[in-house]
């Protein structure tokens, strides 16, 4: 319940920030990961720099054919951000399934991006949406797709003193579906498995299919060879069962308590079913 | 601020009567432990066991004696003069380990407490308890109890090899005959796994010992306050006249907090070598390894029957999992198993063998319904498999079978005596409502698209109001202190120790009636040694049943009082008390309560052979148990591609004899209901083979939450019972008992097409998909 | 190591001087001394301690005080204002809306966000709101009811 001792810092701006980022401190976004685990003596940081009060780190903000948002935006400011839900509605929906009311309230999209947890919601969206993320260092900002930046378990592309300055979504414009569908860990309210998808149609033809899958495995994918099987189709019922399968093949499994590796690869399956049905359905 | 109206309006008892207990709970300034404070008060915190097996080589305690605000350390060589843990169960021939209040020289199981800390504060104080190092020579360790009876297993001590605690039975009739004479057999394997209560409010103690007086106080988050004192005062050495404990907001028991702990008795002890307040609180992930699990049964179950359903008998062999010690009532749970056994049939040959295990983990005691739901579980289940090997509709069999109105008091096979009951009419109720006839057509519709609906009866009988003192370890009675003050209010001070219950407010309203007084002026007050004269506590259904008694008879005796003050200061010899006053039947002429109060205070004249003063005491004890009963009624459906369960519908029909307060009583039945359909679907403690914890923590340990929850349809049918007056029989652990049977037998049912007989809980979807997709396949 | 933060809560204004590891939880029920949120788990995931923070609502366990320098905090002891029960009080007591407690000041605080954010929430919308708040009592009906009880009075 109690924390190790630590230093805290709460620079105003990023640049001060990441200088303390790069003699080694750690950052503190909304804290819902670190928080806990701290508490739990699970992480033990000896120097936090607490984000938030970074002026113009937190927002949503369109420009042309994308919307970058802001690394210490919420979860709740991108579930009820009505510019995300108009042009990005992936995004937003899967926000609403992240935690709880309280968590949403305070976690954000770069802490929990930076965490990469393997059963977080946001990386399966970012997958499917082709995200790019902005890496800030104390000497150089990078971008890196969303399909680079997730590695491993609990590890992303970043470098030591670097942060997750912001998160680039496209808009998604007319003739765009998209869909997540979660099965919950009903424990922890974690993702057993979560399948993003977001495809578009040129006549009656699928022109573009991106499928991002969560929970599954060791880190979140773009399941491209079902992508690319779904595209040129029309998404009947039988393709997309065909499809939905594909979403699962030859992937390592995570097997744990509440989902073994057999189960979690048939949930995937179906859940990459429902959201693809879901999102044909949705497409204007 | 209240009025004194001294007078009644409307009889009180039957009302939905918002609770007087809440006020202070919805404005966030009740008085938990954790929000005692004391001028000076230290924190302790415990360092405890990694290993489910260990020896304790060393301990090196520098570290942490060297931090700045560390006031001290203790190890068990300590403690010694602390002694063990109490267990008041008592079985023939039972083995009982002794367990320290900190481990000595091994530990035993994940949590086992090794060493605790006293710091300024509660940061301190973990710091502190990090500081200590530990040299543990790991041993293997078993944590299953079916494993624990292998030969060849761990020894959990070393001294009794087979890990064997007791063996017991118990039999009733001629069940060799039974089986003998029997058209039909059916067996089963059926676990009923181990859970954790997890009350929200952790445990926690705050210890004051102030050496002057010799005198002990001591907050604990208990169940049984007067329980504690003895136990504690005992095991100390002190006098129990001057230990009191305190009981003050209980964030919920559930059957875990009835024990006495080894860190109620180690504050005390710290308090008095530091001659310091100290408080300790537990933290969730102590909560889940040193605070009890209950269930943790595995049944043999066999059941005889003719083939026109009628049940001949029942065999059962249980092993229970005990965990590595015992806590106050660890060994006698699944005697109450045994008990049960029969359910609410007429069963007349039955036979029971208990093994108990210990295994490398947390003890197992009461937990919501203790015993019972297990037994209840497993009759309810075979009932229902014998009705699928006879064809028979479960409905039917059990009407079959129930015990039946005019057999009433009914002798059980188990050597119980059943007080009352009316066993159809609940089950009756459930499928009126559910409209079970079209129920049954819809699941064949249902059926037919391959869709899997399940339709689950279960008809629970309980044993509650715990109950004859010579079938209770610890004394079964209850008692009530009655007061009507100087000013005409009445103060109550009973012995139970409610913690969510709510009988602040329907204590008020039987005193209420009974005085002829309005709720507002009467004071329910408990969970004090030091005001209440004594008492046993709150658990098995027992409150009301029991204490309320102790509360009827003591304002029997207080109203005869107030009627020889009433009629010497009418001067009649005729009165009656009604309406917060003493009328005299001839003139009409009243005296009201204040000024009847006032007279027997301030004493100038006192009516013939009568003391001054308006006080009544009663201890009451009970003739009999009382046996509510019941029946749930749940449609379920499986989802065919995930193994999903959806409740559709969960009918609860209770029969709790008479309900003091309806908002009450279907709050306890939906709290139940919750705790029940958690074992059916989710709950599960679950040790890896090195006896650590799986689900130690709120992140694997699935706990009912708000979306996981069916609407509940909650009804009544009113038997009440002749044990005691108020003809009520206890309702706090109904809904658990009834539930899990319901449900699983649901799922059975829905899955029967797959050829589905059995299912052990809890219903994951996992579990559920590999059926439907091995059954798909044959 | 401590430093200084300024806090308002439910309309006060604190200063104190802090260690940052101190959560807010405990900075709320050891220094300002309002122990109405609870503490139910270390994982924050049981709500018991859920406050409003500039106006939303959080779980006290899972934040440092000193995040909350300059904050606006309420906790379920701002909630009666003036003598007067607040109305979501005012329905858990009507509907039974809690056994124990110990899970209420959370519950009526969360409750609070539900009700801020959906004036007239569908039942499955309340269940939703409230999985972050166990209560281990009441299965969750009589909560239930007292969220659509308090929606139901005017006034929000």
């Amino acid at each position: 319940m109690i924390p190790q001792q630590f230093e805290y810092s709460a620079p105003k701006t990023l640049d001060e920030a990441l200088g303390l980022l790069a003699e080694g401190a750690r950052p503190l976004a909304g804290g819902m990961s670190l928080i806990p685990m701290m508490k739990l003596r699970l992480a033990n940081p000896e120097h936090l720099v607490d984000l938030g009060r970074i002026k113009d780190l937190s927002y949503i903000r369109e420009q042309g054919t994308v919307i970058h948002v802001g690394a210490t935006t919420t979860h709740h400011d991108v579930e009820s951000s009505p510019l995300l839900r108009g042009k990005c509605p992936l995004l937003a929906e899967t926000a609403s399934y992240i935690g709880d009311v309280q968590v949403r309230n305070m976690g954000t999209i770069g802490g929990s991006v930076a965490h990469a947890d393997p059963s977080a919601d946001y990386p399966a969206a970012l997958q499917a949406l082709e995200a790019k993320i902005i890496l800030r260092g104390a000497k150089s900002e990078r971008t890196v797709t969303a399909e680079d930046f997730f590695v491993d378990t609990f590890t992303t592309a970043l470098e030591p003193g670097e942060i997750v300055r912001e998160v680039i979504v496209p808009v998604d414009g007319d003739g765009t579906g998209t869909s997540y569908q979660k099965v919950l860990q009903p424990a922890s309210g974690f993702a057993i498995v979560g399948v993003a998808v977001r495809l578009r149609k040129s006549g009656d033809k699928i022109s573009m299919a991106r499928i991002g899958v969560t929970g599954l495995s060791n880190r979140a994918f773009r399941a491209k060879e079902a992508e690319k099987a779904l595209e040129g189709r029309t998404g009947t019922p039988a393709e997309i069962q065909a499809v939905a399968a594909l979403v699962a093949k030859g992937v390592d499994a995570n097997s744990d308590l509440h989902a073994s590796a057999d189960y979690r690869l048939h949930l995937a399956t179906v859940y990459a079913a429902r959201a693809l049905a879901a999102a044909l359905g949705r497409i204007a | 601020m209240a009025t004194t109206t001294i007078t009644k309006t409307e009889k009180l008892v039957g009302k939905r009567i918002r609770r007087r207990e809440d006020p202070r709970l919805i404005t966030g300034t009740a008085t938990y432990v954790d929000d005692i404070k004391m001028p000076g008060m230290l924190y302790a915190a415990i360092l405890r066991s990694p290993h489910a097996a260990a020896k304790i080589r060393s301990i090196d305690i520098s570290k942490a004696k060297a931090l700045k605000g560390v006031h001290a350390v203790f190890v068990g060589e300590d403690t010694k003069d602390a002694g063990a843990v109490p267990c008041a169960a008592s079985l023939p021939g039972l083995r009982v380990p002794h367990h320290n209040v900190l481990a000595i020289d091994r530990v035993y199981l994940v949590g086992h407490p090794v060493a605790v800390v006293v710091a300024t504060d509660r940061y301190i104080a973990r710091d502190g308890a990090e500081l200590i190092e530990v040299d543990y020579e790991v041993e293997s360790a078993v944590a299953d109890p079916e494993k624990a009876l292998a030969p060849g297993a761990h020894a959990v001590h070393p001294q009794w090899p087979d890990n064997v605690a007791f063996n017991f039975h118990q039999e009733g009739g001629d069940v060799a005959k039974a089986f003998a004479e029997a058209d039909v057999i059916v067996k089963q394997r059926i676990v009923s796994q181990r859970l954790i209560p997890n009350s929200m409010e952790t445990r926690g103690v705050v210890a004051d010992w102030r050496a002057a007086d010799r005198t002990m106080n001591l907050y604990t988050s208990t169940q049984a306050p007067h329980l504690v004192r003895s136990l504690v005062a005992q095991i100390l050495g002190l006098e129990e006249n001057r230990f009191r404990v305190v009981a003050p907001e209980v964030g919920g028991g559930f059957g875990a907090k009835i024990q006495t702990y080894a860190e109620e008795i180690l504050l005390a002890w710290i308090s008095m070598k530091l001659q310091k307040p100290v408080k300790w609180i537990e933290s969730r992930r102590e909560n889940f390894t040193c605070t009890i699990h209950g269930r943790g049964h595995v049944d043999f179950y066999e059941i005889a029957a003719k083939r026109d359903g009628t049940i001949l008998g029942i065999k059962l062999k249980l092993i229970q999992d005990l965990g590595a010690y015992f806590t106050i009532l660890t060994p006698g749970i699944p005697t109450l198993s045994v008990l049960m056994m029969p359910g609410l049939y007429r069963t007349p040959n039955i036979s029971a063998d208990i093994v108990g295990a210990f295994t490398n983990c947390s003890p197992t005691d009461a937990y919501r319904g203790a015993g019972r739901p297990e037994a209840t579980h497993g009759i309810e289940r075979m009932v229902d498999m014998l009705a699928a090997e006879l064809k028979m509709d479960p409905a039917e069999i059990r009407l079959k079978n129930f015990v039946r109105n005019e057999e009433f008091p009914f002798p059980t096979a188990t050597g119980l005596v059943y007080d009352t009951g009316d066993y159809s009419a609940p089950l009756k109720k459930a499928m009126d409502m559910a409209d079970y006839d079209k129920l049954r057509k819809e699941q064949a519709e249902a059926r037919k698209q391959g869709r899997y609906m399940g339709i689950g009866l279960c008809a629970y009988g309980e044993i509650c109001a715990f109950g004859p003192s010579p079938a209770t370890p610890a004394g079964g009675w209850e008692s009530a202190t009655v007061k009507i003050e100087p000013s005409g209010q009445v103060t109550v001070l009973t012995g139970i120790s409610p913690h969510g219950q709510g009988e602040e407010t329907t204590f008020a309203q039987i005193t209420g009636d009974e005085l002829g007084v309005g709720i507002d002026d009467v004071l329910v007050l408990h969970g004090d040694t030091s005001m209440v004269p004594y008492g046993i506590g709150t658990f098995g259904s027992r409150s009301t049943a029991v204490g309320g008694t102790a509360l009827y008879y003591a304002l029997q005796d207080l109203k005869a009082k107030v009627k020889k003050f009433g009629a010497m200061l009418l001067e009649s010899e005729d009165v009656t008390l009604a309406g917060g006053k003493c009328t005299d039947n001839k003139t009409g002429k009243s005296v009201g309560f204040k000024e009847i109060a006032a007279a027997a205070y301030r004493a100038m004249k006192l009516p013939p052979n009568t003391e001054p003063g308006l006080v009544a005491t009663h201890f009451w004890e009970p003739s009999n148990f009382t046996f509510p009963f019941g029946a749930h009624l749940v449609v379920t459906e499986v989802n065919g591609e995930t193994g999903d369960v959806a409740i559709k519908r969960y009918i609860a029909v209770d029969d709790c004899g008479n309900i003091l307060n309806p908002l009450i009583v279907d709050g306890q039945v939906h709290g139940g209901v919750a705790q029940g359909i958690g074992q059916a679907l989710w709950e599960q403690a679950v040790y890896d083979d090195n006896g650590q914890l799986v689900t130690g923590e709120f992140m694997d340990y699935t706990m009912p939450r708000a979306h996981m929850m069916p609407w509940i349809e909650s009804a009544h049918t009113v038997t009440p019972t002749p044990v005691n007056p108020l003809g009520v029989k206890g309702v706090g652990e109904a809904g658990t008992i009834g539930a899990s049977p319901a449900v699983v037998n649901s799922v059975v049912d829905a899955l029967s097409t797959l050829g589905v007989k059995h299912l052990d809980m809890p219903l994951t979807p996992e579990k559920l998909w590999k059926l439907i997709s091995a059954g798909r396949q044959a | 190591m401590t430093e200084s933060i300024t806090v308002n809560i439910n309309g006060t204004t604190y200063s104190h001087d802090v260690e940052p590891r101190l959560l807010l939880i405990h900075y709320l029920r050891e220094v300002v001394g309002l122990t109405g949120p609870h503490i139910g788990c270390e994982t924050s995931l049981c709500g018991a301690c859920t406050v409003e923070l500039n106006g939303k609502a959080v779980k006290s366990c899972a934040v440092f005080a000193i995040q909350c320098d300059g904050a606006k905090i309420l906790t379920i002891e701002g909630m009666a204002a003036n003598g007067k029960l607040h109305k979501i009080q005012e329905a858990f007591w009507n509907e039974h809306g809690l056994q124990c407690g110990f899970c209420t000041p959370g519950m009526i605080m969360t409750t609070k966000q539900i009700l801020d954010r959906n004036p007239n929430p569908t039942d499955q919308e309340i269940r939703h709101g409230l999985e972050g708040n166990l209560c281990r009592c009441t299965g969750y009906q009589h909560i239930v009811n007292a969220v659509k009880a308090a929606a139901k009075v005017a006034g929000a």
